[in-house]
Parts: C-alpha cells; structure tokens; sequence
C-alpha cells in the first residue's frame, strides 16, 4: 500500500505548464525527497496533494483517497508545511502551537508525545512571539504546528530554504526521528546536497520528473567517467578544457572543475595539450547528484 | 467542536489586542469624528459680525437692532454709511449688511396690517462660504421679521433642529462611515493578511470549513463596532445634545444590521484583494468614497447630479444614513423606515451570500 | 594601484551595547572570489553594508577600492557594483530598459552605454530577448543579466548578496563562469552566502561567528584544518559555538 501515488498529474497556470505528466508513488513510512530547482514545479504539486489545487489532469492518491473527490477527508489526515514562514507573527510560540491544535479538533496533550522532541527545543521560547524567532525556531515551530494532529503523511515544501546549515543539519535529523514514528514524509528541497538524506528521491526540473531512485541508485546511474581538474587559472582552464579531444562537458564544480568524457578521451593527452597550465591537477572524482541532474537535464 | 471555534474567536481577538496601535485608531477616530464635526467643522452660524445702514434711527430701526444685538449668533458691529458696506464686507470686518429702508417703520406698519409693500430690509452677505451665510440669512430673516409687525411678510421656520445645528446632520454619516471603516476595511485587511502571510494556506489544509474561521474572525470585530456603536451613540446624546426621540433602541437594531452588512461587504472585498494593500485601496475606493460623496453626509442627495442620484441607491450608507437620521433628528419610529430598513436587509441577505459562494476553499 | 581592493582593520559596529560586528580585519586582493560567510545573524549583513558605504563603522578602519569607509561612503559606491538575490532588477521593465536605467545610474554615456549593452547581451547570448519584459524571463537568466548589469560600469568591487539561490545545477555553473571571468578580468568579487557548496567556489572563505571572523582561508586549507570532508562541516563545527541567534 502506498501513501502517496501519482498518476500522470498535470497542472498549468495560463499557458505556463507548472506540471507536466508526473508519475511517482510514495511507501508507507518513507521519507521521499523531491530534488529541484524553483520552477520545477514542487510547489505545485505539493498544493494538488494538499488538495489546495485541482488538477488538470490525471489523478492522485494520498493515503488511498483521491485528492478531488475525498479532499475533506484528505485534509483531516495531512500535515502541511508550505514553503514560506506560515505562523501567526503576532502570537507567541505555545498560542501558535494551540491555536493549529484547535484547527484540527485535538488537545496538545493528546499528540504532545510526537511532537516533544522537536518542541522541547523552542520550549523555554514559549511566550516569545513567533515572529521574534530566530530561522531555525521558527522552522521548529511550524514543524511541531504541523504534527500537533498526529498526521500520516507530511508535506514538507522546501523546509530548508532560507535556514543555516546548522539549523538545516538538525531539521534533517528531526525528520529522521518522526520516520522512526512511522509517518510518511514528502520533502522538497532546492540544495542537492540535502538529498542523502531521503530514503528515496525524485529529481525535477519544469514540471517533469527526470528520475527517481534511492540517492546511491541515482549516482549509480552516472556511468560516463568523470574528473576533477584543477588550477589557480580557473577560468582560462574552463576554456581550454573544453576545446580538448573526448570531453562532453567541463563545469565548475566547488575548487575545482568536473570534467565528464567519451571513450575517445587520453587522459595523458589531455595534460600534454594543457601543459602551459604548470600546476593543473587531474584526478578521477566520484560523480554527485548534481552531476547526474546535469546529465539528466542535457538529455 | 464549540470549544474550537471558540480558540478561534481568541486568536482572532489576540491579533486585534496585540496590534495597540490599530485598535487605538478604531477607538478614537469616532469620538475625534463626532468632536470635531460636533464644534470645529460646522456650518453653523456663530459669532456673526453685522453691520446695519440705517438712513434714519427710527425707534423700529432701534428695536430691530436691539433684537439683533441680543441674539446669540450676532455681533452687532455698529452703524456704518450705505458706501462703507463694499470695504467692510471685503475686508472681513463683518460678514452681513442690514440695510434699513427710509421709511422703515411706516411701510413695516403697513405690511402688518396687510397692504403690500416694496421690500424695506435688504441683506447684503458675504456668500464666500456659502453655507454659513445661508444659515445667516435665514436667522437674519428670523430675527428681524420675526417680530408681529412683520409676521405676515415672510415666514420660515426650521423644524427638528430649530437651531439648524450641523452636528446633527453629521452625526448619522459619522456612524455611516465608521462602521464601513471598522468591519468592512478591518475584516477585509486581516483575512487578506492571512492569504500573504500563508497561514490561509495552512488553513485550508485543515478539517475545519473556511466559514467557520471567518466567522470567528468576524466576532472580535462585530464587538469593537458594538462598542463604537455606543460611544457614538452616548456622545452624540450626551456631548452633542442630538435628541434621539425616535427611541435609541430602534436606532440600535438598525446599526445592528448595518454592522453585518459591512462585514459582509468586508468579506467580499477579502475575496477579491489579494494582498493588504490591495484590500486598504479597494475599501477606500469602492466604500469610502461613495459613503462621503454620495450618501447624503456631506451633500444633499438631492442636489447631486441624476446620474448620481441613481448610482446613490446602491450605496447602503445612503439607506442607513437616511433612516438614522429620521429616527434621531425627527424622532419618528422604526417603523416609518421601514423602507430604507426593507433596502438594507435585502443588501446584506445578497453580499453575505455572493460573499460566502465566492469564498473558496481551494487556492484557486 | 595598489593590490589589496579592501582592507580592513579592526572594523566595529555596535548598536546600543550590542557589538554587531567585533574588530574584523582581513584583506582581499585584486581578482579574488572572497566569501564572506556567517550563519544568520553573525554579522555579515551588517559588515557588508559598511563595506558598500552604506553605514558607518563605529570604530576601526577601512579602505574600499582605495577610498576610506569612515569618510567617503559615496565615492566608494561609485566604483562598487551589488546584486542581491531578492532585489536587483526591474520586473516590469525590459531588459535594455533596465540596462539603460543603470547605466545611467551610474553615469555612463549613451555611447558606452550603447556600446556595453551590446556587448553585454552578446555576451549572455541574449540579443534577442532585448526588449522583453525581465519579469518573463527565468531565474536562472535574470540572475545572469543581474550579475551583468552590476558589472556594467566596470566597478572595482562586486557585492553578491546569496546570488545563486533557487536555480538549477547548470544555470548556476554557468552563472559561476561569468563570475569567473569577471574575476579572470581583475573585478574583485565578493560574496555573501549561507549555502556552503557556494563557499567552495572562492578562492578563499571568512567564516563570521557571533560578529567576528573565526576562520579566514582557502576553501582547501581550512577542510584540511578541521579535519572536514565538506565545506559544511567547517562551518557547523564554528558555528556551533555561536552563542546569539538572530
């Protein structure tokens, strides 16, 4: 049984198609990343799936109720995290947390359990104004807003933007924790990096899926071979590189570039011919995500 | 599901308390309102500087301006020569002229006993502003023919604010304007809030249907509105000395209807405004404007162009304004409103219900 | 002219008793990619706007493409250029329209002007998109022509405030390459980030912590100094110290 299933669900705005056929179904009690840039349409499906849009074609499923006919139903089973900062500013924490446990009919007590972990940390912040809180709290706080009525699966749209690494670390590791709790988790994020964190991942871009598969399954997918080329000339190396036998694509990557080739490619060639480059430095790397949604995106 | 609703009127009426500045606003403006158009604004004539052409000083002469000299709105400035009067109207040292016919007290005997005569007192008035010298004018022909020699000759006689006290007018569009201010533009503002802040979001994405957290939203403000409701209502009987004598209670069950009104109106402005700012222009535009232009507050209804007139009948105000008026100026029961009552019931019966088919419970 | 583009020694902001920014001192040289890295509420904001003669230091020292930061903050914008991620161009204006309302701002001639916008468009491959509006063009282009009109009064300094946010891992290569080859030119570039992978692209990092700079090097040296994989790492292990949030 799965928790989320997707057939073939399109949307578009005007003539902008934010969603174009996307096919994906997520198991009970995974936690599921959709991995893309802004345009790629997340936003928009999370909305079909939270049932605040209906779509213009095709069909989804979250926890076996179809999003246009049992939206009711579907909305009293979900947690839902949109991605901009969806507090009340103006109330403190603790009436933020009870006021989204009286939208949904349920005591704080009552879920208090699930919730704590994640609670317990903005706790001695309880009669602080949400709006008065740091990134990382605020997130805190939606996220706990988002639990308070135990739901079963949860959409998480881009919780991490606009949040310190520090603050992103620990919203990983929380997530982590409410997997542990059974609940099924939809993620979205822009940062690539973020994505060994899934147990499953989606890449996107304009409203298409480009491949889907466990974070080691979708690096397993780049076969091509792949360097890292180095030199203080960074520029001037991006150029030359590209000119040289064998090489598909040469792209900055961090300090250094990442080279992919053809068969046709001789590494030693290829140092001979960059030879006025007196420290390029050239070693095999290991290809990344990013590495296969570039791949992915040229196809 | 009580209690529930109930957390939802706290957190509405929290956002209220919280923003001080705001509900501070909304407090004073009505009483600053009713003060200043109560005293300052006022087309009530006050302190009225006359001056009298008098060709002989005869003993009516001498009792007319005695009279005038009493009266509580004139100042009497003195006699002065019939080629003075340009100078003095156009410097400001007075703003009436009285000029007294030669044979005065002849022709004014003659016109008490019923023998038509020429006209034997000539008013002369600086018409700059326009309302207060035709109050001036009217108290003018009060005072001086008002006496019994000259009864017969000319006869005005203001009924229901026999002083021709402007506060009274204003008081009705003051509460016609207040109420649109407050639950209209207020409602509209923060349910629009919701929808940029992304807490609407949020909302829909819950089991509880939008109606009911609207409502809940509404409460808070039905309440301040109750309250400015009886403020104005005390000032205007008790600082203003408006009489009410169509029965307050009346007046209030009126108001009441009015107040849902506007929050329905506020509704529908929520459902159309997609941001804060949106929303403040739409209320200014669509509801203020109409309310001060074309209500009957500031200028007469019937002295609008037609055009005008009949876009007048679909501004509620006007209805509102109107029966308030009636009932507290001339005194009469709700009852007789029955029409402009009959009006704005059928309005709010429309808006509240376009209102709640267009609110969504989607995003789109 | 000297090498050094920025120096400053001891810069101090303090607002009431709270010190925003703590003595910091480092230099950046010609062509350089420094990034100026700082978790939320660290001090970066506040520095940068030092930097860009926006606000005065309360005490220490400063110099920005040679001109003091304690006494000539307009001269200093003149040779500047900024981008931010959430403001840099105009939506409802096209793009030679924004190029030319910059331009102007910057005092450059028509001719020039003319002259660099053509060479501008030419080189984003952009000349057919002249007249449309920037609100219809994608992220990944607006951030592009941002980073051009920035840099089209040749400024000795460009501020980037968080410029890659939100794109795609190919849009942002290429919008690295066009940093690099202002960089390659001699246009000193200095950037402001949260997102770590971006700090691997400098060619050297400062890491702010609580208003001051707790690490200052290349990107190589300083994941060799904390024994770290990742850019990441570094800056967790430091800021995790932080003492004050936002």
């Amino acid at each position: 049984m799965y928790a989320i299933e997707v057939n073939n669900l399109a949307k578009s705005y005007g003539r902008v198609q934010a969603l174009d056929g996307v096919s994906f179904a997520v198991r009970r009690g995974e936690l599921f990343g959709l991995i893309g840039p802004d345009g790629a349409g997340k936003t928009t499906l999370f909305r079909l799936l939270t049932t605040l849009l209906l779509p213009d074609g095709g069909e989804a499923k979250v926890d076996g109720l179809d999003v246009v006919k049992d939206y009711l139903a579907i909305r009293s089973r979900v947690g839902y995290m949109p991605g901009r900062f969806s507090l009340y500013p103006d109330l403190s924490v603790e009436e933020n947390l009870g006021f989204f446990a009286a939208l949904f009919g349920v005591g704080v007590e009552e879920s208090y359990d699930l919730v704590e972990p994640i609670y317990k940390q903005i706790a001695p912040f309880r009669t602080r104004r949400a709006g008065k809180l740091s990134g990382g709290m605020k997130q805190k706080l939606a996220l706990s807003c988002a639990l308070i009525h135990r739901p079963s699966v949860l959409f998480l749209d881009e919780p991490t933007t606009g949040v310190d690494a520090v603050s992103r670390c620990e919203f990983w590791d929380m997530l982590a924790g409410l997997k542990q709790r059974g609940i099924t988790i939809l993620v979205s994020t822009p940062y690539m990096d973020e994505a060994s964190r899934c147990d499953r991942i989606a890449l996107c871009n304009e409203g298409h899926i480009l491949g889907i598969d466990t974070p080691t399954g979708i690096v397993g997918q780049f076969r091509s071979p792949l360097y890292a080329i180095r030199s203080r000339r960074t520029f001037a190396l991006l150029e030359a590189a590209r000119r040289q036998q064998g090489v598909v694509q040469c792209y900055p990557f961090g300090e250094s570039h990442h080279l992919v080739v053809d068969d046709t490619f001789d590494k030693e060639q290829f140092v001979r011919a960059l030879s006025d480059f007196e420290d390029l430095h050239i070693e095999p790397a290991t290809p990344t995500i990013e590495d296969v949604f570039i791949k992915l995106m040229k196809r | 599901m009580k209690g529930n609703f109930l957390s939802f009127v706290k957190k509405e009426s929290l956002h209220i308390l919280r923003d001080t500045r705001t509900m501070l606003v909304v407090m004073l403006i009505p009483v600053v309102l009713m003060i200043l158009f109560g005293f300052a604004i006022s087309t009530e004539v006050n302190n009225i500087n006359v001056a009298v052409v008098a060709p002989e000083r005869t003993d009516g002469v001498k009792d007319a301006v005695e009279r005038l000299s009493q009266n509580e709105y004139f100042t009497f400035k003195g006699y002065i020569e019939s080629d003075q009067i340009d100078e003095c109207l156009r410097s400001g040292k007075v703003m009436a002229v009285v000029l007294f016919a030669a044979d005065y007290d002849r022709r004014a005997a003659q016109a008490a006993a019923g023998v038509p005569t020429e006209p034997i007192i000539q008013l002369i008035l600086d018409a700059s502003n326009v309302n207060t010298a035709g109050s001036a004018t009217a108290y003018l022909q009060n005072i001086l023919l008002g006496t019994a020699s000259a009864q017969s000759m000319f006869e005005t006689r203001m009924l229901f604010n026999p002083q021709m006290r402007s506060a009274y007018n204003f008081v009705p569009g003051i509460m016609g304007l207040i109420f649109i201010l407050v639950c209209a533009m207020m409602t509209s503002v923060s349910i629009v809030r919701e929808k940029e802040v992304g807490t609407m979001e949020v909302l829909l994405v819950s089991p509880v249907r939008p109606f009911k957290i609207i409502f809940a939203k509404m409460i808070p403000y039905f309440t301040i509105s109750c309250i400015v409701l009886v403020t104005i209502l005390l000032l205007a009987r008790y600082l203003l000395g408006v009489p009410m004598s169509g029965g307050v209670m009346g007046i209030f069950s009126l108001s009441l209807l009015y107040l849902v009104l506007s929050l329905s109106l506020g509704l529908l402005v929520s459902t159309i405004a997609s941001t804060q700012v949106a929303a403040l222009l739409v209320s200014a535009m669509v509801m203020m404007m109409p309310i001060l232009m074309l209500s009957g507050m500031l200028f007469p209804i019937e002295n609008l162009p037609k055009f005008f007139q009949v876009v007048s009948n679909i501004v509620p105000a006007r209805w509102y304004i109107d029966a308030v008026r009636k009932m507290m100026i001339q005194g009469v029961p709700m009852v007789v409103v029955w029409k402009d009552c009959t009006i704005l019931l059928g309005m709010t019966v429309v808006l509240l219900g376009v209102s709640l088919k267009k609110f969504n419970d989607r995003l789109e | 002219m000297s090498d050094v583009v920025i120096s400053v020694r001891e810069l101090t902001k303090r607002f009431g008793d709270f010190t925003a920014v703590d003595r910091i001192s480092f230099d950046v040289r010609r062509g350089e990619i420094f990034g100026f890295l700082g978790a939320n509420g660290a001090g970066k904001t506040t520095a940068m706007r030092m930097l860009c003669g926006l606000s005065f230091p309360t005490s220490g020292s400063g110099t920005v493409a040679g001109y003091d930061v304690m006494r000539e903050g307009e001269e200093i914008k003149r040779y500047i250029g900024y981008m931010s991620q959430r403001f840099s161009l105009y939506n409802d204006l096209t793009v030679w329209e924004n190029i030319n309302l910059f331009a102007g701002i910057y005092g450059l001639s028509k001719r020039e002007t003319e002259q660099r916008a053509a060479e501008l468009l030419e080189r984003l491959n952009f000349s057919s998109e002249r007249n449309a509006l920037v609100g219809s063009l994608p992220l990944g282009w607006k951030q592009k022509l941002s980073f051009a009109i920035a840099t089209i009064h040749r400024p000795e300094v460009v501020f980037l405030d968080e410029p890659t946010g939100g794109v795609d891992p190919m849009t942002r290569r290429q919008f690295w390459e066009l940093i690099y080859e202002a960089a390659d030119g001699g246009t000193t570039i200095f950037v402001t980030t949260h997102y770590m992978d971006e700090a691997e692209y400098c060619t050297r990092v400062s890491i702010m912590v609580d208003g001051r700079v707790q690490a200052l090097d290349t990107p190589a040296r300083l994941k060799q100094q904390f024994a770290a994989e990742t850019m990441d790492e570094v800056f967790r292990t430091l800021a995790r110290g932080a003492k004050r949030a936002e």
